[in-house]
């Protein structure tokens, strides 16, 4: 027997926002790599102090931190890349919110249901989560109220948070919209953040894999290609 | 189930044919309205002209920001070392007394302009910061005159759709639509926090288009042609920066 897990919507938007995410990934650790110092403030360059310098080879010349440049300079495609895997994560999130709006998903599936509100319910399912406790009944079919956190954190929260810094980094937007960049402290500001908020979305893709992992990865990957998932619900 | 599948493949079929329709029609509406750059071809098309139409849709007419004089940065990085070839070193010689800048292509008056031609045009000055691709900015305060003066004194014609500039260091050339290259920002630059362009910066002459990144003001000008079209122009991609791989338009 299987059980309807995801709908269409999720599942597609699901796969194009990998997809985006990763070539945003790959062509943003490259951009990186030709320069590899952060800043706080308006402006920074190798004349000015660092907030922070990563100890890795660069991939130009126009930085010495000490560990040379001959890394790959790859910026004229991972830009191109970057920015056109930006417009479909942009584009993706848009169907997604509106949609999601519209049809319930969000309220129903997604915004915690009103007994599961207090922090006692989130400490409960922790608490079961790390007594490797079997799933509640309802999950099979709906999410608990730690996944509900975590998905709402990452879709309002961070998405939001590293397009609006990678949008702060861009002169000719700026010029339309300054307060975007000047509310975040400036534009070596807004690349440091935009930096972190990639990470922290890092952190949320390899805990989401260990979970599916623990949950049965094949049969939570099959769900979320096909829709449906297995009943009862296999234990690893 | 067999009437389930079959309605899903209607459905899906539906979208993929809406979808396609759709692209095509974009692709036909983004030709009428010119939003598609010189570049706009090939994998990251579709990228390259969402941006450039977005950009053009909304900063037209906006203003690159602007900075008090507290916060010009105290040692600005100058990634230029001056260009290795003879003429620049004779012109350099001589304080640059014999540069010339030549004006030509859809104007109705071409123009050869000298360094002090350019100083009798208004002088202008802005506090503006250039990125870098590679993310590294500063700073500073650029004294010139608009391009759009210099265009207007050689009479540029209503067809002219682009400005390609040349730096006299080969192989550095780019061009701009005629949105930025009538925008009052930007500047031919001939000064820098009050005193002459230095060679590092760019010096004597370098077009400052502050709406763009680093790579978009190229440096030791030489040369303004006026255009309607790409095409005849290197590879006809818009300029030597997506000959090397790099964007045409920089905004972003």
């Amino acid at each position: 027997m299987t059980t309807p897990r995801h709908s269409a919507l999720v599942r597609i938007t699901h796969w194009l926002t990998v997809l985006s995410f990763f070539a945003l990934l790959v062509t943003g650790l490259e951009l990186v790599i030709s320069h590899p110092r952060f800043y706080w403030g308006e402006t920074g360059n190798v004349n000015e102090h660092p907030l922070f310098t990563i100890p890795i080879a660069t991939s130009r010349d126009t930085i010495d931190n000490g560990y040379g440049s001959n890394m790959p300079d790859q910026n004229g495609w991972s830009r191109y890349l970057h920015f056109e895997s930006a417009w479909l994560l942009v584009l993706t999130g848009l169907v997604y919110a509106f949609f999601s709006l519209l049809n319930g998903h969000f309220r129903r599936d997604l915004v915690p249901a009103p007994g599961q509100r207090a922090p006692r319910a989130y400490f409960e399912r922790m608490t079961k989560y790390l007594r490797r406790g079997p799933p509640d009944p309802g999950e099979a079919d709906s999410y608990n109220v730690l996944q509900r956190a975590a998905y709402l954190g990452v879709i309002c929260v961070l998405f939001p948070l590293v397009i609006w810094t990678g949008l702060a980094l861009s002169p000719s937007f700026n010029s339309a919209f300054p307060f975007f960049v000047d509310a975040l402290g400036g534009r070596q500001s807004a690349r440091t953040i935009h930096f972190f908020v990639t990470w922290a979305i890092v952190l949320f893709f390899v805990v989401h894999i260990a979970m599916i992992a623990l949950s049965g990865f094949w049969s939570r990957t099959r769900a979320m290609i096909l829709g449906r998932a297995q009943e009862p619900q296999e234990r690893p | 189930m067999t009437k389930i599948s079959r309605r899903k493949l209607i459905t899906a079929g539906a979208a993929a044919v809406a979808g396609a329709a759709g692209l095509t029609a974009a692709d036909k509406i983004a030709r009428r309205y010119g939003v598609v750059p010189p570049d706009g071809c090939g994998i990251y098309g579709p990228g390259e002209t969402l941006t450039y139409a977005a950009q053009r849709l909304l900063t037209r007419h906006t203003l690159a920001r602007e900075f008090s004089r507290s916060q010009i940065s105290e040692k600005p990085f100058a990634n230029a070392i001056a260009p290795a070839n003879d003429q620049f070193k004779k012109l350099q010689a001589g304080g640059f007394a014999d540069w010339r800048l030549t004006v030509d292509g859809m104007v109705a008056h071409p123009l050869s302009l000298s360094l002090s031609d350019l100083r009798a045009f208004p002088t202008h000055s802005q506090i503006t910061e250039v990125a870098c691709e590679e993310g590294w900015s500063y700073i500073a305060e650029w004294i010139g005159t608009p391009l759009s003066g210099v265009l207007h004194e050689a009479g540029v014609l209503p067809q002219a759709r682009y400005i390609v500039y040349r730096s006299i260091e080969a192989p550095w050339w780019e061009s701009i639509d005629m949105s930025d290259a009538l925008h009052p920002q930007t500047f031919l630059t001939m000064g820098m926090n009050d005193g002459d362009l230095p060679v590092g910066f760019g010096g004597p002459l370098r077009l400052r288009v502050p709406r763009q990144l680093g790579y978009k003001s190229v440096k030791f000008i030489v040369r303004l042609t006026a255009t309607d079209s790409m095409k005849t122009f290197g590879k006809g991609l818009g300029s030597a920066s997506p000959e090397a791989g790099y964007a045409w338009f920089a905004g972003i």
